[in-house]
């Protein structure tokens, strides 16, 4: 049961919603006010009868009665008021509307522009299709205004027909052919008024609810105070809201063009103003429309009217009703702690004392309840309000500071506000939000700082890093929410991802690095180093039995992790580090790079990133979490993660200048390769200027030329970076990082040892910069390696200045496209959610949307959760016949071993 | 509005075409018992459709698709033919 604070009476309920447009009568009839004032304010501050900030438009102020219906500022809805135009004019939202209609029906008699015996064919057919597909009905209304649109003689009436252009959003011209004439919203208003109610059905609309002359207005509704509060400043002036301001100025222009009216002016000036009071209705309706002047504030600032407060990101829809800000959640920068569960959060003790959950008191939990209490609200673990249930009433602790009085007299049924503790569980959430792991339900753990910490292997499934991000933290604080939170948000049940179905949960960076130096051959551990392994974990146990004996007892990596595996595992996977040299076709090879497990034991195979790294499927971490559960999963994280990371602390890793220094011998075979790659490139420049260079099938000679010093020059990047790794030594910390794919890859040690390479943008040699070459530095139309971004120096030799301008150019481009991906995949992102977002797989399997209608007989086709499939498939034969096969393996060797 | 034109038969014989059948009245009825559904709940399929003109289907008929599907084998789906 949540917080008993919230009592409210159900007076009704809604059931439905209808939308229509609002009719002049109804305009009319709703309106309390009519404005026909300008002036705002008398001069003693007073409102102004008949003017915008009449008192009929509703109370607001405090101890303020409405006129209307008496209330006070707190129970008056607020009212409407009108203002009665001088002239119709289009309202912009539906012109789109208007335009297919005009085109639809016929200039003289208003009818839909189709032989009657086919009018009645289809209004029999529209009304069907509404009552049970309003999808359809939509579509063949659209289909018969198209037919009807090409109709240039009335079937009725047999009067000629006229193409009606529309010019965004109000404007419209029938092209006669006396030339071009502008439709006044007069003309369209008769017009639209002479379309026979069937005909309006079969135009999509509902005439009871929506006839197309209600769409060109003749009195312009006024909201509410309410919807347009005026702010008073310190110095006594009334500052107006943006609809008060657009509303004033559509009010002065009625009035003069009224004026006008009744003076009989000439209709120039008179269409004049006509135009400039539709302009400003259409810019009150949305303020930024093509071709309808903005209403401004003095000149400057664009106003904020009805549209803009609707539309985009920080408008109502989005910003109000779809998002909001809450209660109960805190936010602050994340830090690393590789020392806590992947299933809880360091939380501040500042947030613990602010975050609270209701605690209803039980003669089982009272004197937890009293502890609380006494501690009051500014020692962690306290309370912050306590509710007595039979006085119906909420005690802030900050402010009835009698603790050991409340507390004592505290009885089962009342609740205490209590801070966050230790064991709660909360939703941690860091944005983009953009799968279901973005918000995973931690356990509590609070602590000193000011930061909230998290294990590292849940930085994957967030993306998180700590160089700076913040992320958010939510408090569910009913018992359900709690339950709910527990069951299905915990961390340990996102180890798999329901987007391929592979381990989102895993190691990275240094985790990788530890893991491989451990399991490595050449690993053997002394009986200390053994002790001080293991106590990273929770291993309690005997010691195993040492790998070897003389001279003096070692074990190896390999054993450290068959302590924490399963007993009856079997895994066989291959190791990120088969490849190149070590490349392991089976497993009576000696480079270890084959991970084999069996009966709990790794017996082969060093564990790199295909054994446990984040985003590997088929890793160690999968097929564990698939037969032996998450729990286990989520141990095996928590203990063996945290001896990789201990390993490292016995060992070391560390990275200097020297790791990626190469020898001079080294050096010069690279020279050679870059003098051999500069002759060639030299060839083919001449063959090309001598017009004798071979072409390319389907390219011009420049092209050709190109693509051929590209590859030269990439071949010669390549070649360099070979020679510089086979001159690493191979406990070179850096080719560790880069083979066992903890951190960088080759590509970065050739930049770092052997030579940058060609820099390019939008996949070109650099070209541009100065008219004939790429710099000053350069001869013009220089198609040399340098003249083009080809850069020969790594980064630890150094670079020369226009290489280093080279780089810039390349790196600049880097920068641009990830800002560009981001928004766009952002964009689409939002609109595969919004359209999938309220389809439901039900108990059946169907896959139905909130209307009931059904999407998919079965959850894609074969009804599997793709969190539980491997790589989609509902099961994986190959290993199940393994396992079956070592399984009968196993107890034959039994059998052999009992007889 | 039913289109004019004849629709050969010959397209049911196409390998892209999977198998359609109109439900009978019984077999219907079975089915949205199943589902738990209206009729009006099914998916639509047009009675403009080539397939549903073959079949000389009506407005309101449940037809049965049964197609090959890359990962469950065979899946059945249905629909309701609709007047438009
Ligand atoms: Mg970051
Ligand atoms: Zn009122
Ligand atoms: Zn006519």
């Amino acid at each position: 049961m949540s917080s008993p604070n919230f009592k409210f009476k159900e007076k009704y309920v809604i059931d439905r919603v209808q939308f229509g447009v609002l009719s002049p009568s109804e305009i009319r009839k709703m309106a309390k006010v009519t404005v026909v004032v300008p002036q705002l304010y008398e001069a003693d501050g007073s409102p102004v009868a008949g003017g915008l900030r009449d008192p009929n438009f509703g109370a607001i102020e405090p101890g303020e009665r409405c006129p209307v219906c008496g209330n006070t500022r707190e129970e008056c809805p607020g009212h409407f008021g009108k203002i009665d135009l001088a002239r119709p004019v289009i309202h912009p939202g539906f012109g789109d509307i208007i335009h297919s209609l005009l085109q639809a029906t016929c200039r003289q008699c208003g009818r839909l522009k189709l032989p009657p015996e086919r009018i009645a064919y289809l209004l029999n057919l529209i009304r069907r299709l509404r009552r049970r597909w309003p999808v359809l009905a939509r579509q063949l209304a659209k289909e018969i205004k198209r037919e009807a649109a090409q109709v240039m003689e009335c079937p009725h009436c047999g009067t000629r027909q006229f193409k009606i252009r529309y010019t965004r959003p109000i404007y419209f011209y029938e092209e006669r052919p006396e030339g071009e004439v502008r439709l006044t919203p007069i003309n369209i208003r008769d017009r639209l008024e002479r379309i026979p109610d069937d005909h309006i059905e079969l135009l999509g609309l509902d005439p009871k609810r929506a006839r197309p002359e209600w769409m060109v207005l003749t009195a312009l509704p006024v909201p509410p105070l309410a919807v347009r509060p005026s702010i008073t400043l310190e110095t006594a002036l009334k500052a107006e809201d943006d609809l008060t301001h657009a509303l004033n100025e559509i009010v002065r222009t009625n009035l003069a063009l009224r004026e006008q009216l009744l003076g009989g002016s000439p209709e120039s000036i008179v269409e004049a103003a006509w135009d400039r009071l539709q302009q400003l209705v259409a810019a009150y309706v949305d303020n930024e429309l093509p071709n309808v002047g903005q209403i401004t504030y003095k000149r400057k600032r664009p106003l904020k009217l009805l549209a803009q407060r609707l539309k985009g990101k920080e408008g109502r829809l989005r910003g109000n009703l779809s998002g909001k800000r809450v209660n109960f959640s805190a936010r602050t920068v994340i830090s690393p702690d590789p020392n806590i569960s992947i299933n809880e959060v360091g939380v501040p003790v500042d947030i613990a004392k602010i975050l609270t959950i209701p605690m209803r008191v039980t003669p089982d939990n009272i004197e937890e309840a009293r502890k609380f209490v006494v501690n009051g609200p500014d020692v962690w673990p306290g309370a912050t309000h306590v509710y007595k249930a039979d006085e119906d009433r909420k005690i802030d602790l900050r402010y009835n500071r009698n603790w050991k009085q409340l507390a004592e007299s505290l009885k089962p049924g009342d609740y205490v506000e209590r801070h966050l503790v230790n064991g709660d569980i909360v939703l941690f959430n860091r944005q983009p939000s953009l799968h279901r792991m973005s918000i995973m339900g931690h356990i509590v753990r609070v602590m000193s700082g000011r930061t909230f910490r998290l294990n590292l292997l849940v930085c994957p499934p967030y993306n998180a890093d700590f160089d700076g991000d913040e992320m958010n933290l939510h408090v569910p604080r009913s018992e359900d929410a709690m339950a709910e939170a527990r069951e299905l948000l915990l961390v340990e049940k996102h180890i798999l991802t329901p987007r391929y179905g592979g381990p989102i949960i895993g190691g990275r960076q240094d985790y990788i690095s530890g893991a491989y130096l451990l399991t490595i051959k050449t690993t053997l551990l002394s009986k200390e180093e053994v002790v001080r392994i293991l106590a990273a974990t929770d291993y309690v146990g005997e010691m195993p039995e040492p790998a070897i004996i003389k001279p003096k007892p070692m074990w190896t990596g390999k054993q450290m992790i068959s302590l924490h595996l399963p007993n009856d595992m079997n895994f066989r996977g291959k190791a990120k580090i088969n490849a190149g040299n070590l490349m392991c076709g089976s497993i009576d090879c000696m480079n270890d790079s084959i991970v084999v497990v069996k009966n709990g034991k790794l017996l082969m195979g060093v564990l790199d990133k295909k054994g446990i790294g984040a985003e590997e499927p088929q890793n160690i971490l999968h097929i564990m979490a698939l037969e032996y559960g998450h729990n286990t999963v989520k141990n095996f994280l928590d203990n063996v993660f945290r001896m990789f990371i201990r390993v490292l602390e016995v060992k070391g890793l560390t990275v200097s200048y020297g790791d990626l220094e190469i020898p001079k011998e080294a050096r010069e075979k690279i020279m050679k390769k870059i003098e051999e790659a500069r002759n060639e490139v030299r060839k083919l420049i001449d063959e090309y200027r001598k017009g004798t260079l071979e072409t390319l099938p389907g390219r011009t000679p420049e092209e050709s030329l190109e693509l051929r010093i590209i590859d030269v020059l990439n071949r010669l990047r390549d070649e360099a970076g070979s020679i510089a790794i086979s001159y690493l030594d191979a406990f070179n910390d850096v080719f560790v990082m880069a083979r066992t794919g903890a951190r960088g890859s080759d590509i970065n040690i050739t930049q770092m040892s052997a030579m940058l390479g060609q820099q390019s943008v939008r996949g070109q040699r650099i070209s541009r910069g100065f008219r004939t070459r790429t710099l000053p530095h350069f001869e013009q139309n220089d198609l040399s390696p340098e003249g083009r971004g080809f850069v020969s120096h790594s980064f630890v030799e150094g670079l020369r200045p226009t290489e280093v301008f080279m780089h810039a150019g390349a790196g600049r481009e880097g920068l641009v496209d990830t800002a560009v991906k981001t928004s766009q995949s952002g964009y689409m992102q939002r609109r595969l959610i919004n359209a999938l977002q309220d389809l439901v797989v039900s108990y059946d399997g169907t896959v139905r949307d909130s209307y009931g209608n059904i999407v998919q007989f079965r959850y894609g086709e074969d009804g599997a959760d793709p969190m539980l499939t491997y790589h989609g498939k509902p099961v994986d034969i190959d290993r199940i016949i393994e396992s079956v096969r070592l399984h009968k393996v196993s107890i034959d060797s039994r059998k052999e071993v009992r007889k | 509005m039913p289109k004019p034109g004849r629709v050969s038969k010959k397209i049911l014989q196409h390998e892209l075409v999977p198998e359609h059948r109109v439900l009978t009245l019984e077999e219907a009825a079975e089915v949205l018992r199943k589902l738990g559904v209206r009729p009006w709940n099914l998916p639509m399929i047009s009675i403009n459709d080539p397939i549903v003109r073959i079949l000389k289907a009506k407005p309101g008929d449940i037809i049965e698709i049964r197609r090959r599907s890359p990962t469950a084998g065979e899946s059945i789906v249905y629909r309701i033919v609709v007047p438009y």
